[in-house]
């Protein structure tokens, strides 16, 4: 698939290797192993948001005329996520593990179901509505590469 | 309005619930009946109480919960809006809770009189369940493998329960029907064309999701739901308008058996290969429920290879049954009815609160050690229940670990509802506290 979102999709799958490898430090206790993993983990996901927020969603919302739609809900989504990188700073920050791996987990579902709406729903109504906006998709790049 | 817009319609919390906090209760109604009914429950697949059993878990148990789950994922994996979802909810959970007592109370006391209630009460309450899914999941503008095999799944429940309210038919009027073939016909789309189909469909989302794993190969997850069910649709007719077994039948079955351990075998694969180490329940749940698939179809196509010996043994029946109701598909159900539930409970929780206030998360809903141990009484149930066959007293144990099975299940379920129920009492005074008038 190459429409705009690829690198969005393909940026799905890699935040997944540091979220796991945060998770198994803080559960064995390496709490420094933890905060490097989850701090690139963090990064890359608010990245993530960003680029969706400030590019890619007012492209998709001036081109359709959509701002209460679907890119509403994601917006939302993206709250309720920080909400739980906030529990997790916090549960690093005392090195509670139970807590840290309470909010991972629920942060892993919320997550992978968001990335799934996307993927499924949202991304291919945008390909379709944005098509092949060159300019755009370097910004995406950029975006995400920060 | 284009349609899947309004992808955020989660329907309230209660939607699924009632579902889940019911099905564990009939799994428990099923022990007490092994229990009361002893080693004359295994005498044969064709007697009453043989299929009380089947269907207090078939559709009491699993049936229940899948309705649940469905409702509650349909508007968020599939884009899928379902028509007047409270309406459709309130006549589902009826059509099932009644529908399953009904069933129940017509096999033990064979009277006609029941089925000749259930027949229009089932048809039109689970049918316009099946037939408003549908056609939820033919409006959505989602696309993949899952919407597929959902579509083919909700299909398979349609056929099944035609077959079902057609042997009713024939039970509560004295009808003269091939009752032998409809019941084979029947069992494998509810089994294979809806329960299976389903689980496949979820698994691709889910497998990967929960922990990490690679995804389905996608020649794989493409082309499992639409063979299996050309499969099952031309052994149909070969079993049903035909009524000759034959090679070509048993061919067919074969190969629907081989395609299910091609499904359990990948599933296994990719959950070696996930990337997430935790044994957490769920996946623990899941790769039982994998091999118990695998030993199940082996014997489905050995039964069709030697058909004589097969029904000689009267034990066969027993052992396919226990081997897929208790073995595959009650442990899927609670694995994932482990995932759902917390998740929920977190997902409205949050909706209650405002940004910046912290929501208990996903494990503090239900405790983990205590999934643990309904796993552990499953499986006592399970290997019981299999070892009835050939030393039919076990069924006492097997029934009392069944019960027991499902009475944790139920305490987990009920726990994480109460959580919810104090949670967001939790969650309104803090809101309360932060707001000075």
């Amino acid at each position: 698939m190459s429409g705009i979102t690829s690198a969005l999709q393909q940026h799905h799958k890699l935040c997944d290797d540091d979220f796991v490898a945060a998770e198994d430090s803080a559960r064995s206790g390496d709490w420094a192993g933890c905060a490097s993993a989850y701090g690139k983990f963090r990064d890359a996901l608010l990245a993530h948001f960003g680029v969706e927020e400030e590019v890619l969603f007012p492209a998709f919302e001036s081109r359709t005329g959509m701002t209460g739609g679907p890119t509403q809900v994601m917006r939302g989504e993206h709250v309720q996520m920080r909400d739980l990188l906030r529990q997790m700073d916090a549960a690093l920050g005392q090195k509670d593990a139970d807590a840290f791996g309470g909010a991972a987990e629920t942060l892993l579902v919320m997550m992978q179901q968001h990335n799934m709406k996307e993927e499924n729903i949202l991304y291919p109504m945008i390909d379709q509505a944005l098509g092949g906006d060159g300019e755009l998709q370097s910004r995406i790049a950029a975006g995400l590469a920060a | 309005m284009q349609p899947g817009l309004s992808f955020e319609q989660a329907p309230p919390i209660s939607v699924p619930f009632r579902f889940f906090l019911t099905a564990p209760l009939f799994g428990m109604a099923a022990g007490l009946l092994l229990l009361w009914q002893g080693p004359a429950a295994l005498a044969s697949r064709w007697t009453g109480v043989a299929l009380a059993l089947t269907h207090l878990i078939a559709v009491g148990f699993m049936l229940q919960a899948m309705c649940g789950a469905l409702l509650q994922m349909l508007p968020v994996a599939a884009g899928a809006n379902i028509w007047q979802p409270q309406r459709v909810t309130h006549l589902t959970h009826a059509g099932l809770t009644v529908g399953t007592l009904l069933l129940l109370a017509g096999f033990l006391s064979e009277q006609a009189l029941f089925f000749r209630i259930a027949v229009p009460f089932m048809t039109v309450s689970l049918g316009a369940f099946a037939v408003i899914v549908l056609f939820g999941l033919f409006r959505t503008p989602a696309k993949g493998p899952t919407i597929v095999a959902l579509r083919i799944a909700v299909f398979g429940l349609i056929v099944t329960l035609s077959l079902g309210a057609t042997l009713a038919t024939s039970f509560g009027w004295q009808l003269a029907l091939p009752l032998t073939e409809i019941t084979h016909v029947h069992a494998a789309w509810g089994l294979g064309g809806w329960s299976l189909l389903l689980v496949a469909g979820v698994g691709y989302l889910v497998v990967p999701m929960f922990q990490l794993t690679p995804p389905y190969p996608g020649w794989f997850a493409r082309s499992f739901s639409v063979t299996l069910f050309f499969l099952l649709a031309a052994w149909s007719i070969t079993r049903l308008p035909l009524q000759r077994p034959d090679a070509l039948q048993a061919a067919l079955a074969c190969a629907a058996a081989l395609l299910a351990v091609a499904f359990a075998i990948v599933t296994l694969r990719l959950q070696g290969q996930r990337r997430r180490k935790v044994a957490e329940p769920t996946l623990l749940f899941w790769r039982l429920a994998m091999v118990c698939l695998i030993l199940a179809a082996a014997g489905v196509a050995l039964q069709q290879l030697k058909p004589g010996e097969g029904e000689d043994y009267a034990g066969t029946p027993f052992l396919l049954g226990v081997l897929l109701l208790v073995g595959v598909f009650m442990p899927v159900i609670s694995g994932m009815l482990y995932k759902i539930m917390p998740f929920l409970n977190w997902l409205h929780l949050q909706k209650i609160g405002k940004p910046g206030l912290v929501v208990p998360n996903m494990r503090q809903m239900i405790p983990e050690p205590r999934m643990m141990m309904q796993l552990k009484l499953h499986l006592a149930a399970l290997a019981l229940l299999l070892g009835a066959v050939p030393l039919p007293w076990l069924v006492y144990p097997g029934g009392l670990a069944l019960i027991a099975s499902c009475a944790w299940l139920e305490w987990n379920v009920v726990e994480a509802a109460r959580n919810y129920a104090r949670f967001k009492v939790g969650l309104a005074e803090k809101l309360a506290a932060e707001q000075p008038d």
